[in-house]
């Protein structure tokens, strides 16, 4: 037997593989076609910042969702609650803590901040492993009672919200480090929205480095594709499960702080409010994408706020007509896994 | 290197009375199965017969209702699939199901579950399948058909398992495929690895099978040395409707 080299070597000369950039290349041509519909640099620059601010934190919300349907095949209709207890979860920190925010310190002013991420993530995620162990292990593989047990975990967390925090809206105070807006030429550029943007890249590349670079992540991959073959490999992917529901909660409550921050205030219905665009937005990137849901987030949110601007009348089916327009493109998604 | 008689080996893996359920539906009837240490055990029968589901069922994909399986003397019929396979079994499904979104090099590190890849092994994998090594950075979902079964196979063995279950792997093949797949069979049978395989290609099966099992309707109703079978045409044409010298 001939036993060859350790170094793959014959790589270098086979022609590249063909990169699917197609779907990457959507976000920067829609910026760059909506400059001359828009008309002004100044309002393009505010229109666009603010899209990309605002796909930021849906990707956040996303993320998990497309995770958890793209590996566990569940339909969570009760995702929302993870948004919504993250952001009342945070108030634990942000309300009694508010004299720093109100503070001038960036630093008081993002250690608070980051603190109150902590302890939003940490309940959620703690919320999705309980979710996960009590609603959706008895239905897996069964939809229809998938879509209503979760809607199901959804009521009633806001009903314990409603329990826990009351049944009004709760204002959070934005730190004052993050108020205000920087100025670009005649373009105003809210500073939360930048910290919304870097937010949602950390988020991104720590997802993209853990799916790619990590055991983990690779099982991930791989039991999206094909859970069973995963268990066949002497991996429990039950317990993968559970992590990544629970990871996927955990986004969704720092994606619920954002958006409250956002907001500046906080419902019990808002993670519901919420859930079709993020529905909308897993089937734009491809259902268990995550790059997909990334580029889906950012188009989303892009299209919402170009069209708020130049059409307001269609503005609230913009979403609906961009999801037809990538599925006439392509049926399953931007970036279609092996679950599609 | 000679195969010792298999009926002087000790079962590796036995299988007694293995009813299987799915849904509704009652797919096996009873399998009796014995497979012994070192041996290449053919698995044989007409589409339909409960090949591929008896091959689940040793996994746990699909659990047997009834009967017990026992796999190195342990009782394997209730555990899970991931247990099963961390007992020592490793399966190569008929749809190969290798991880498309994934490089051949990812498929094969993540077989490697006791650790980093073994670069010895997978030199040696090479030299069977020198297609690894050309689409080693490559998505496997980009490889052709041969190739992922290359790839799927290699994932199997990427980590010395004590038994290989292997579902149909020449199907649908060129013949320059089939002969490096028999060459790496034959290969891993001389080191005297343990194989149950399911295979309809004949003469796969007369080149390569120590012992030869025949299931129709859910039961195995022929088991016997390779050269009984392959040496009597009227048992051929009863069990399976052809003969095993109709194809090159």
């Amino acid at each position: 037997m001939s036993i060859a080299p350790a170094v793959p070597s014959a790589d270098a000369q086979l022609p590249a593989t063909r990169r699917d950039i197609a779907p990457l290349l959507l976000v920067p041509a829609l910026m760059l076609a909506m400059l001359p519909l828009v008309g002004s640099w100044s309002t393009w620059v505010t229109l666009t910042v603010a899209g990309l601010a605002m796909g930021m934190m849906i990707f956040i919300m996303a993320s998990g969702l497309t995770l958890v349907f793209g590996l566990m095949n569940v339909i969570n209709f009760g995702h929302g609650a993870f948004i919504a207890v993250g952001a009342f979860s945070a108030t634990l920190v942000l309300l009694p803590l508010r004299g720093w925010l109100a503070m001038d310190s960036l630093i008081l002013n993002l250690g608070v901040l980051a603190l109150a991420i902590v302890v939003a993530m940490l309940v959620t995620a703690l919320l999705g492993w309980a979710f996960e162990r009590l609603l959706i292990q008895p239905v897996y593989g069964q939809h229809l009672k998938q879509i209503l047990v979760t809607m199901g975990g959804m009521i009633l967390a806001e009903q314990l919200i409603h329990v826990v925090w009351g049944a009004g809206t709760i204002a959070v105070p934005l730190p004052t480090a993050l108020r205000g807006a920087f100025l670009l030429g005649d373009a105003a550029i809210d500073k939360y929205r930048l910290v919304a943007v870097a937010v949602g890249l950390v988020v991104f590349v720590a997802m993209y480095l853990i799916l790619n670079r990590t055991k983990v992540g690779l099982l991930v991959r791989a039991g999206v594709e094909h859970g069973e073959m995963v268990e066949a490999l002497g991996y429990r992917i039950r317990r993968l499960f559970v992590l990544v529901f629970a990871a996927g909660a955990g986004l969704a409550g720092l994606g619920g702080v954002m958006w409250g921050l956002y907001k500046e205030t906080l419902t019990a219905a808002m993670g519901g409010e919420i859930m079709v665009m993020l529905f909308i937005v897993i089937i734009i990137g491809g259902l268990g994408s995550v790059g997909g849901c990334f580029i889906g987030a950012l188009l989303m949110a892009l299209v919402a706020n170009y069209t708020g601007f130049l059409a307001p009348g269609i503005a609230l089916v913009s979403g609906i007509v961009l999801m037809i327009s990538v599925l006439l493109w392509r049926p399953a998604g931007l970036y279609a896994t092996g679950r599609g | 290197m000679l195969a010792p008689d298999p009926a002087t080996r000790q079962p590796l893996l036995r299988l007694t009375g293995v009813h299987t359920h799915i849904g509704g539906y009652h797919i096996l009837h009873g399998v009796d199965l014995q497979v012994a240490h070192g041996e290449l055990a053919v698995l044989l029968g007409r589409n339909g017969a409960g090949k591929t589901t008896t091959l689940r069922t040793i996994m746990g994909l699909w659990r047997a209702s009834s009967g017990s399986i026992h796999f190195d003397g342990a009782d394997i019929t209730n555990l899970a699939t991931s247990a099963i396979a961390r007992a020592g079994i490793a399966y190569v499904p008929e749809n190969m199901a290798v991880f498309s979104d994934l490089t051949v090099r990812e498929n094969l590190v993540l077989a490697a579950r006791d650790g980093p890849l073994d670069t010895a092994r997978v030199d040696w994998l090479c030299g069977f399948f020198p297609a690894l090594r050309t689409f080693w950075h490559r998505p496997a979902g980009n490889l052709s058909g041969g190739q992922k079964q290359m790839v799927a196979i290699a994932r199997a063995i990427v980590e010395p398992r004590k038994l290989l279950l292997v579902d149909e792997p020449t199907k649908g093949l060129a013949p320059a495929i089939v002969h490096s797949l028999m060459a790496a069979f034959r290969e891993l049978k001389a080191q005297g690895a343990t194989i149950l395989l399911v295979e309809q290609n004949v003469h796969v099966v007369r080149a390569l099978g120590d012992t030869a099992s025949v299931m129709d309707g859910g039961r195995v109703v022929h088991a016997g040395p390779m050269a009984l079978l392959a040496g009597d045409a009227a048992l051929q044409q009863r069990l399976l409707g052809l003969s095993l010298d109709t194809q090159p």
